[in-house]
């Protein structure tokens, strides 16, 4: 049976990454106009009626409309431009102590009323195998209020030849400096989420979020081998004005090895250096395993961030919700209630938000109605605390929700997912030309590769797209055929120096997958460049004939 | 929207044909209704069912193109698909690379509908969860589990006379079943077109079970061992590199099919002779539908891999017209020929081995050699002179599956499998493998 819908996209090595689509594909000139606001909220309250009226003793209804538009470029050519639209209804109850959910395309009074009939229904029929009543924390409603991501420049009214042109630029810059083939896309999200309650609110908002990844593959015929170098871009939740890249958004990289970004983005730029460090790549020396001090970068470290603290602090997955899909987590009650398990050195603060500015997880409201907050979840390397939602809280002695309700479509129920989890900067003046001089023999590792941990996050290997050694205090030859193997405890505990907020800055995964059926979701991961000392690297080039 | 029947789709499609004025316009409609319930820590989470059903109008005037799908079926609506599609033709670039769809052609009816799965109502999929949660309350066990079912169909039709139209079910159903101190854990996964092959009393015994002997396991030295790895721990290995089988990348140079020096590596031998493996859209186990959507090419009864040597790779209608090579529709299903064993038998036959039920968190580390690196997950095992002798705590590994499919020992019975990352449908074997390289250990339960 077909399991998921998915676009094919070119990616990497000529292979094809598979992307799932959320709805129907539509008219640029469709996506401009909202629903009226009015409109949402009859629908909403015929929902709400409904089910008290059925007995629900809680209900929520969100109303979506998904808007997303993507555009994929290989070598030359255009291959594909998308629109996709999905609008529709789910409605969340409570009834006998039990969650149902059902949702309906068809935006009517009576559609909708039946939605939530059925929704009881399926509350009723779960209650008889339900071990305890679900308890929501309390959540104050805020009326009739409206939300919307900062941004200069709306991606839908950029025209579609001026996106093109920029990927099919980046293209030829990457070709011309030494790519054999160039793949670049751009993904394009607008979420119109209506969100109505029993406890009284009416929350309208409008996010905005885009990523631009691109490949640039060199091939040597002659030898036979191939290696690929991708954008060192971050998804953002901005306008389309993060690609005008200004000259402050230009970071420049431990012993000036490459050109980085933080607010801004120059694809084009990006794309003629990966052309370059691709073809660099098919020569450079391969690592010799062994023991490494690491230096990585945010446009690095984010995704180990995201890996084995983000995912591992999830209290569905603490609790076991998730143990028969993405696992449970090594960061069980136990080690958060005694206060003193040791996650990482003293220097290590890490803490969820759902509150920055241009993070992908930035929003007014979370999909249970409760308002974008920050909190921490490692407090001088200490386990602190977790991401809760509305029914998880009291678990953990939390007065309210932590905000981290998520749904990814109307028709998809909501449950925990990840806000923003990042790494505080360092309090003490380190530049990263600061970090490496310590180092006598390292590896300062940029960008995201590939990355695999176990379900309970304990042991991971991290790749990554560019690595250069580090030898008594200067970043110095390009290295190849490099992955760091290591466990989460270990590793955090490694942690030995992080560079000043000057450094800070945010990845961000776009298609972060979790539950069943599947669902995505976008979260951003901040830090500054950070050493981990003594660290096991692998070398991963091996011959198959 | 109901599950529309081929009268009806033919009468959508003919009606989209005639309001176009396209050099080209292909017509793809899509339905389905899909149920599910979930459940953890021995009560139900969430359940659910969802009703979909669109229609994608695809056109080209020349070698430009643009497509708009909706849900809507009325007049009005075809003719506002058909005409939001052609304005976007018209604004997109020229693609040099565009292809038409082909001329009249017959599909061959594949079975891939079962009116028992058709059938599967709220009660059934409760009971389903219920079978496994009430029989690991008893044994003070945990269950985890998720069960879903689909029924669907689709059109595939083109301006130049292509039209087919079939129906498709199918359940696939997991579950994780844990001990209540966290130190066991098993896992089972059965996947079926017809849901009378399915039966969730024997799955969830083969997860309890394994919960249970997976409880004490000791810590073995990371090294190469003899592994028998069932079908969930080599179903996503064989899918990443079954990817890999583009034609184009490999004349590229950029894929582990590439020949050093230019070319590709068709016919040579790249894995153990007893390697056979095929594509068949009408297999009796796991029937596809028999056309690939992307391209409206009918599906073929292809050899992939035979008897280790490269038999077929694929070529998209494009690069095939390149290379004077004939595209046919890309493979939905992959099979691979294996023997009448099963894994006990196989266990039966090993002096010292790991016995592996499935793998997880697989990644690409190099595609030059397919090398993945990815962990043993929900019962590990050692074997000693044909016995489980213990539960061995979950290895890390790093191995590419062209050398794991040079290395076999010994392949056991096939079975029909679903992978958690691919889009095939699978029907593997277990396979006795020497030398499987694990290279860490992982303390995760």
């Amino acid at each position: 049976m077909e399991r998921r819908s998915f676009l094919k996209v070119a990616a990497a090595a000529g292979g094809t990454m598979l992307v799932p689509v959320f709805g129907n594909a539509i008219a640029a000139e469709d996506l401009m106009n909202p629903m009226a606001r009015k409109f949402k909220k009859e629908l909403a309250d015929a929902a709400l009626n409904a089910a008290t009226k059925a007995g629900a003793s809680y209900c929520d209804v969100r109303i979506g409309r998904y808007l997303n538009q993507f555009i994929t470029t290989r070598d030359t050519r255009v291959e594909n431009i998308v629109n996709t639209e999905s609008t529709g209804v789910g409605v969340r109850v409570i009834a006998n102590g039990a969650y149902g959910f059902a949702a309906t395309n068809a935006l009517t009074v009576d559609a909708v009323a039946d939605a939530a009939r059925q929704a009881v229904a399926i509350a009723r029929a779960n209650a008889r195998l339900q071990a305890s009543p679900v308890q929501l924390a309390p959540v104050k409603g805020v009326g009739e209020v409206t939300w919307q991501t900062p941004f200069k420049k709306d991606w839908r009214e950029v025209p579609i030849k001026e996106k093109a042109d920029m990927l099919l630029a980046a293209n030829k810059a990457g070709l011309d400096a030494g790519a054999s083939f160039m793949t670049a896309n751009l993904f394009q999200v607008n979420q119109q989420k209506y969100f109505a309650s029993t406890d009284g609110s009416y929350i309208d908002q409008d996010v905005h979020r885009l990523w631009a990844p691109f490949t640039a593959t060199a091939v040597d015929k002659a030898t036979g081998k191939f290696r690929t170098r991708d954008g060192l871009s971050s998804p953002a939740g901005m306008g389309y004005e993060f690609f005008d890249a200004k000259p402050e958004h230009k970071v420049r990289a431990a012993g000036g090895v490459t050109q980085l970004y933080n607010g801004g983005y120059d694809i084009i730029e990006d794309a003629k250096a990966a052309g370059k460090q691709a073809r660099e790549k098919l020569s450079a020396k391969s690592v010799e395993p062994g023991k490494y001090d690491l230096v990585l970068s945010p446009e690095h470290l984010f995704l180990t961030i995201h890996e084995n603290v983000g995912h591992a602090t999830e209290l569905d997955r603490v609790l076991g919700y998730e143990a028969n899909y993405a696992g449970t987590s090594f960061a069980t009650l136990d080690k958060w209630k005694g206060r003193n398990f040791k996650y990482g050195s003293d220097i290590v603060n890490i803490v969820a938000d759902k509150t920055t500015p241009g993070s992908l997880g930035f929003v007014g409201y979370d999909d249970e109605g409760v308002p974008s907050k920050k909190w921490d979840l490692i407090r001088n390397g200490i386990l602190v605390n977790y991401q809760a939602t509305r029914d998880q809280a009291h678990i953990i002695g939390e007065k309210e929700s932590h905000g981290c309700s998520y749904a990814d479509s109307w028709s998809s129920v909501q449950f925990q997912r990840m806000p923003n989890v990042s790494l505080e900067a360092g309090k003490k003046p380190l530049s990263v030309d600061d970090m490496v001089k310590d180092v006598k023999k390292g590896i300062y590792i940029l960008g995201r590769g590939s990355y695999s941990i176990d379900q309970q996050r304990y042991n991971f290997q991290f790749g990554g797209q560019l690595f250069y050694e580090i030898k008594d205090g200067k970043v110095g030859q390009m290295l190849n055929d490099v992955a760091y193997q290591s466990n989460t405890q270990e590793f955090w505990n490694s942690c030995s120096a992080t560079c000043d907020q000057r450094d800070w800055r945010m990845g961000g995964s776009f298609f972060d997958g979790k539950g069943q059926p599947s669902q995505v979701s976008a979260v951003s991961h901040g830090s500054s460049t950070t050493r981990f000392n003594g660290i096991n690297v692998i070398n991963t080039a091996r011959k198959i004939d | 929207m109901k599950i529309l029947n081929q009268e009806e789709t033919k009468r959508i499609s003919d009606k989209v044909m005639s309001l176009s004025k396209a050099d080209e316009c292909i017509v793809t409609i899509n339905g389905s209704r899909t149920g599910n319930i979930r459940y953890a820590r021995n009560a139900v989470s969430t359940a659910g069912l969802v009703e979909n059903t669109q229609l994608s109008v695809a056109v080209a005037f020349g070698k430009k193109q643009g497509t708009a799908v909706i849900n809507e079926f009325d007049d009005k609506s075809l003719a506002k698909a058909v005409q939001r599609a052609e304005e976007l033709a018209k604004l997109a670039p020229e693609n040099p690379e565009f292809m038409p769809t082909p001329d009249k052609q017959a599909f061959k009816g594949s079975d891939t509908f079962s009116k028992s799965t058709d059938a599967i109502n709220p009660e059934y999929r409760a009971q389903v969860a219920a079978y496994s949660i009430e029989a690991c309350k008893k044994k003070g066990l945990v269950a985890a589990g998720f069960f879903t079912d689909q029924s669907s169909f689709e059109t595939v039709a083109n301006s130049r006379g292509v039209f087919g139209h079939q129906s498709q079910t199918g359940i696939d159903f997991t579950c994780t079943v844990r001990t209540e101190d966290g130190r066991g854990s098993g896992w089972v996964r059965r996947d079926a077109q017809d849901v009378n092959r399915f039966d969730p009393r024997a799955a969830a015994e083969v997860a309890m079970e394994k919960a249970i002997r997976s409880a004490e396991a000791k810590a073995l030295e990371p090294g190469r061992y003899t592994v028998i790895l069932e079908p969930a721990a080599t179903s996503d290995l064989l899918a990443f590199m079954f990817n890999s089988f583009d034609a184009r990348s490999a004349d590229e140079g950029r894929s582990f099919l590439a020949k050093k020096g230019g070319g590709n590596r068709m016919g040579e031998k790249l894995f153990d002779e007893q390697v056979n493996v095929w594509a068949d859209p009408w297999d009796k186990d796991i029937p596809v539908l028999p056309w690939d959507n992307q391209t409206l090419l009918a599906r073929e009864r292809m050899d992939i891999i035979k008897n280790g040597k490269i038999a077929s790779m694929n070529y998209s209608p494009f690069w095939g017209k390149k290379q004077g090579q004939r595209a046919v529709g890309q493979p939905g299903n992959i099979i691979m020929s294996g023997g009448s064993k099963s894994t006990e038998e196989l266990i039966a036959s090993t002096k010292k081995g790991i016995l592996v039920t499935r793998t997880w968190y697989i990644r690409m580390v190099d595609p030059q050699t397919v090398l993945l690196t990815g962990l043993t997950r929900d019962g590990t095992f050692y074997i000693e002179n044909g016995k489980i002798k213990h539960p061995v705590k979950n290895f890390r590994f790093n191995e590419s599956p062209v050398t794991m499919l040079n290395n076999i020992e010994e392949l056991g019975r096939p079975e029909v499998l679903a992978g958690d990352e691919s889009q095939f449908q699978l029907l593997i074997p277990a396979m006795k493998v020497r030398d499987f390289n694990f290279t860490s250990l992982s303390d995760a339960v």
